[in-house]
């Protein structure tokens, strides 16, 4: 089975300082991959660099398209790189705020991602919209409020709909619960498991929140200081953690 | 069906001075398909251990365990998950779910992982959460909050939703009232009368005089103790 996507010594440095130094792993379709580690470990710098948002300073982050096979995103032209973007990726910000456009209604976020692979017809782009507002359950009656209106949970949620509509493969999530009450951040969860289970999506999961990997994804990698410091089977790793930071990181979880 | 030759296991435990227990080595056994194994040994000797090890949530310093002839020792996180998903069974002590999820589809999860439709998935769901007692009212419900007892039931439920080839029991029948249990034992009877290689580990003397075929002591995998 080719990867979908195959990341070989990705380096990013700022000056001196690094980002985050040869990190190297293949995700199969339908992996869900979490990556975890405190602030400035460099996971957040990691997926900016594989989803096209920051250049590596070395390093190939190879995907598999679907028209042309494997090819690797840091060489391909800003347009290619961009109609990736649109067609097979998909981006959750940690602050929907980043990923939504404030001024336009909530539909109008969704339709805007369809328009942008082509969707002309308004009748089935607002049909469209309507129903992923169900399916992250947003009550269809909102559809033409804009999202300074809605609450933040209900904000993530729209911007989860706005990137999955356009059907991609590979999504990319930075913190997608942070900052959101717990009791969102279960609903939430669940849905993305249910999507990711229904859509047969690969993720890629940035988070700092163990609890969040060990319900969502598959395997786990553990940064620290801009290296991986272990990687594996999700539960494995935090059940049986074998380097010293990612014991410390285990054992300082606050038992509930 | 499950196979392990010359395995052993250390934690080293990096923050606590680096200090490195040797709790099983050198364990070779293996499980044929029909068979229940009993794994025995006192509180501590290494049981739930091994078990977490042949589950492949344990990782083994050295040796091969292999389950339906894969390697676990040496696979790839997705090929460990296909290993679970479709070969390998655990019903654990305690039951993990994701908040909000009702009971039905907790139960129903294995199968619709391998592929078995929605309504054929739920229908065994119920059939089975009906055979443990369950009461109907609270199917819809998530098991977040339901009684101890009632958890493992679930649990339980889920653990044999799919027809594992092998499959793995820590405590099947721990805190369960005598005609739960028994449903339980029937339920592991059935597992191995279609062919299932099973290893459990059981306090209840009776249950494991029962429905195992052989016991393995577990404690003549613990290494010496150095002075």
């Amino acid at each position: 089975m080719t990867p979908l996507l195959s990341v070989q010594g990705v380096t990013k440095r700022y000056g001196a300082h690094i980002g985050c130094a040869d990190v190297s792993f293949d995700l199969y379709p339908g992996e869900v991959m979490g990556i975890v580690g405190e602030s400035g470990s460099g996971k957040s710098t990691l997926l900016n660099c594989m989803a096209g948002h920051l250049r590596p300073d070395a390093g190939s982050v190879v995907f598999d398209t679907r028209g042309h096979g494997p090819r690797d995103t840091v060489t391909m032209s800003e347009p290619e790189r961009r109609m990736l973007s649109r067609t097979d990726w998909a981006f959750v910000h940690q602050h929907a705020r980043d990923g939504l456009r404030m001024g336009v209604s909530a539909g109008g976020n969704v339709g805007e991602r369809l328009m942008a692979v082509g969707a002309r017809h308004y009748g089935d782009i607002r049909d469209k919209a309507v129903d992923w507002l169900e399916r992250v359950e947003i009550d269809a009656g909102r559809v033409d409020d804009r999202p300074t209106t809605f609450s933040g949970g209900m904000q993530q949620r729209l911007q989860i709909a706005r990137n999955l509509v356009t059907g991609p493969r590979l999504v990319f999530m930075d913190e997608p619960t942070g900052g959101l009450d717990v009791s969102v951040q279960a609903r939430l969860l669940d849905l993305l498991r249910g999507l990711v289970r229904d859509m047969g999506l690969s993720a890629i999961i940035v988070t700092h929140d163990l609890a969040v990997v060990r319900l969502l994804a598959d395997r786990l990698m553990v940064m620290k200081d801009g290296h991986v410091v272990e990687q594996g089977l999700t539960d494995q790793v935090l059940d049986d953690p074998q380097h010293a930071y990612t014991q410390l990181l285990v054992s300082s979880v606050l038992q509930v | 069906m499950i196979d392990l030759s010359n395995v052993s296991k250390t934690f080293t435990l990096h923050n606590q001075g680096s200090a490195v227990i040797e709790v099983l080595g050198d364990v070779s056994l293996s499980v044929a398909p029909g068979e229940c194994v009993a794994l025995t040994g006192a509180s501590g000797a290494g049981k739930s251990t091994l078990m977490r090890m042949i589950y492949g949530n344990y990782r083994a310093q050295s040796g091969a365990i292999r389950v339906g002839g894969v390697d676990l020792v040496q696979s790839e996180p997705r090929e460990i998950i296909q290993i679970r998903r479709e070969v390998l069974g655990y019903v654990s002590q305690f039951l993990r779910v994701v908040p909000r999820v009702p009971t039905l589809d907790v139960v129903a999860e294995p199968l619709r992982a391998v592929g078995v439709g929605s309504d054929e998935a739920r229908k065994r769901a119920k059939e089975l959460l009906a055979q443990l007692n369950i009461p109907e009212r609270l199917w819809s419900l998530s098991p977040t909050t339901f009684s101890g007892g009632e958890q493992q039931r679930v649990n339980i439920a889920r653990g044999f939703a799919h027809p594992y080839p092998a499959m793995l029991l820590d405590e099947p029948t721990a805190s369960l009232d005598a005609a739960n249990r028994e449903v339980v034992l029937s339920l592991i009877e059935a597992a191995k009368a279609r062919g299932a290689a099973i290893i459990g580990i059981f306090h209840d003397e009776a249950a494991r005089a029962r429905v195992c075929d052989r016991e393995i002591d577990v404690s003549r995998f613990t290494p010496a103790r150095a002075a």
